[in-house]
């Protein structure tokens, strides 16, 4: 891939992404202390998902990256999410 | 001896020692090689155990073996079968040697890493036999290595787990590979719609190389924590639980199943138009209900659990998606027998073993309904009608696609003719003992005989004789189909370039294969079933 067509990342863009990084960790931890039954899971699976998201799309430049990559990693993320969520399922309902 | 004028690939290079020239080369051709004869070797020492399990269960009580021994050979039959021969097996082997020819390309996208894969299923398949021999003896596990079993059984377990961790990274690395290199290498002219069916198949199965072997690695490395520092991943009593181990080991390995049945179905694929001189019928359907296998085939791992303790509401979801899987299978059987339907069939050998392929795949396809609906799975969970159900799919399946593979591409790779008269009688004696073998086990599990076990009650035994004699007749037709096989690529008459008539672009080139495949890439200008395009590219 052609370094050039990347664009870097302004300061900016980088540190609020940094900040945003560390509101979600501090919300993470705030919800482990929260008893939301079934709901825990799907909280902390959602927020991590979420920051590895951020990391992926601005820290590792999969926003520059072509659509075809962008498919293929969606892909990835969605069968993986699809082994979890019938995994849990099962223990939801037993 | 037949002298052939050009030994391609093969001719020596004189740079280095021979046997430097073949492990240490990045030819997409050799390192192929080097996989079939490895897979082929130790698909002889899991056929050797296989015979001992079946000469233990001629007669009740022990026979040739204590439990002890005959648990460790059922684990080993399976370790070595599954993971040294039948996943990398078609797509390693085959996959590796006919991809860059039948998409034409120079050589997969990595070639390298393409080696790293060979050398990683070596170190792998090496500490899997010292297991054996090294700690507290052979694992007696069974291949799936089921918790708290494996974690509290002194046998040589985490040696073998690492093994199976290592040959996980070397299947990851060749669907790495492969689908890079579909995506990126496929000559002008050759659109997707002009795949041979056979690389549709190595697409879906590499896609699931990647997603579903990763999850492999981090179950075995889990029972590897759990044995030696005992964390209670898997223990209830300290909020752990035991069938955690079940999903995440099936997760890969249901998948599993379809990395080693769907290249299979695109050797059938392969072959099928060409014995019939007809274009297959619903090109489309076949290539779509490959990803479709793959796709749906994801989601069924549930089926290896309906006992084992999980919800109902999980079991009726698991059994009704596998259901569904049944849907693109049966896709692909009607296609084959439509493209048969007034074809000109000519009954040579690589024919022959595809339409057992096609009868017995239906045999083993059905059983696995009866196992997928969850209330007669009930009563023959466990039982020898499993053992039958997946040696119809694996072996009758992958194992006879396998057979149709070596007949149908050595002359190409070697370009030399075995004998026919043989190979077609070697057919007849594995396809007979085959069924002798494993009809009579289906048999018995539904009159109650259960897996896993040296031992069982006397009225079972006519039904284990019969299958005990089979094996001996599938053996021995086994030994013949590779003698002769050997001494056709020894001492076999030419080939020649296209023995088959057939269109894909590796019969374009001479036989074998130059090193570098094609002098330029080449002008790709008619659909891979165009029969009467047969030679041209």
């Amino acid at each position: 891939m052609n370094q050039t067509t990347h664009g870097a990342l302004s300061f900016r863009c980088l540190t609020t992404v940094w900040i945003l990084l560390l509101v979600l960790t501090g919300i993470t931890v705030g919800v482990s202390h929260l008893d939301l039954g079934a709901i825990n899971i799907w909280a902390a699976l959602g927020i991590a998902t979420l920051k590895a998201s951020l990391v992926v799309f601005y820290f590792m430049h999969l926003k520059h990256e072509p659509r075809l990559l962008v498919i293929c990693l969606f892909i990835t993320l969605l069968t993986l999410a699809t082994f979890i969520g019938l995994t849990f399922f099962d223990v939801l309902y037993r | 001896m037949a002298k052939l004028n050009d030994r391609g690939f093969l001719q020596a290079s004189n740079r280095q020692p021979l046997l430097f020239d073949w492990i240490f080369s990045v030819d997409h051709k050799r390192i192929g090689l080097l996989y079939l004869y490895s897979v082929s070797a130790f698909f002889l020492v899991g056929m050797m155990l296989g015979l001992l399990i079946r000469l233990e269960l001629i007669a009740p009580g022990p026979t040739i073996a204590t439990a002890q021994t005959y648990n460790a050979l059922f684990t080993l039959h399976g370790v070595v079968m599954i993971f040294l021969f039948i996943i990398p097996g078609i797509p390693a082997a085959f996959g590796n040697i006919m991809l860059p020819l039948q998409i034409g390309a120079q050589d997969v996208a990595f070639p390298r890493l393409n080696l790293l894969s060979w050398w990683l299923y070596i170190l792998g398949a090496f500490m899997a036999l010292t297991s054996l021999f090294s700690g507290g003896g052979p694992p007696d596990t069974g291949w799936t290595f089921y918790v708290p079993f494996a974690s509290e059984t002194p046998t040589n377990v985490s040696l073998a787990l690492l093994a199976v961790f290592i040959i996980g990274f070397s299947s990851i690395l060749t669907g790495v590979n492969f689908v890079t290199t579909i995506h990126r290498l496929r000559a002008p002219g050759m659109h997707w719609g002009r795949l041979p069916l056979f690389i549709w198949s190595l697409y879906a199965t590499a896609w699931v190389q990647i997603l579903a072997t990763p999850v492999l690695g981090i179950t075995v490395i889990l029972v590897m924590v759990e044995r030696l520092i005992g964390l209670g991943l898997f223990d209830p009593a300290r909020g752990g639980d035991p069938i955690l181990y079940q999903h995440l080991f099936w997760i890969y390995s249901h998948p599993a199943v379809y990395i080693m049945v769907l290249p299979a179905m695109g050797v059938i694929s392969e072959i099928i138009p060409v014995f019939s001189r007809k274009p297959t019928f619903g090109y489309k359907a076949i290539a779509a209900s490959s990803v479709a296998i793959a796709a749906a085939g994801s989601l069924v791992w549930g089926h290896h659990m309906f006992v084992s303790g999980m919800s109902d509401t999980a079991i009726m979801v698991f059994s009704l998606l596998t259901f569904l899987v049944a849907i693109p299978s049966a896709v692909k059987v009607f296609n084959w027998v439509a493209t048969l339907y007034r074809g000109s069939i000519s009954l040579e050998p690589p024919m022959l073993f595809a339409l057992a392929f096609v009868f017995l795949f239906s045999i083993g396809g059905l059983t696995g309904l009866v196992l997928g609906s969850a209330s007669a799975d009930v009563h023959v969970h466990d039982t020898h009608f499993v053992v039958g159900h997946f040696h119809y799919i694996m072996f009758g399946g992958t194992g006879f696609a396998f057979f149709a593979a070596l007949h149908y591409w050595l002359p190409k790779i070697f370009g030399r003719m075995y004998n026919m008269k043989i190979a077609t009688i070697a057919w007849a004696i594995i396809f007979v003992g085959f069924n002798l073998l494993y009809f009579p086990m289906m048999l018995v599990g539904l009159h109650g005989m259960p897996r896993r076990y040296y031992d069982y009650l006397p009225q079972f035994q006519n039904l284990n004789v019969i299958a005990t004699v089979g094996s001996w007749v599938l053996a021995i037709g086994l030994l013949l189909m590779f003698v002769n096989l050997y001494r056709g690529i020894r001492r076999g008459t030419a080939a020649g370039n296209n023995p088959w008539q057939a269109a894909t672009l590796e019969w374009v080139v001479t036989s074998p294969p130059p090193e570098e495949n094609f002098s330029q890439p080449p002008q790709v200008s008619h659909d891979p079933y165009d029969l009467q395009q047969a030679g041209k590219p």
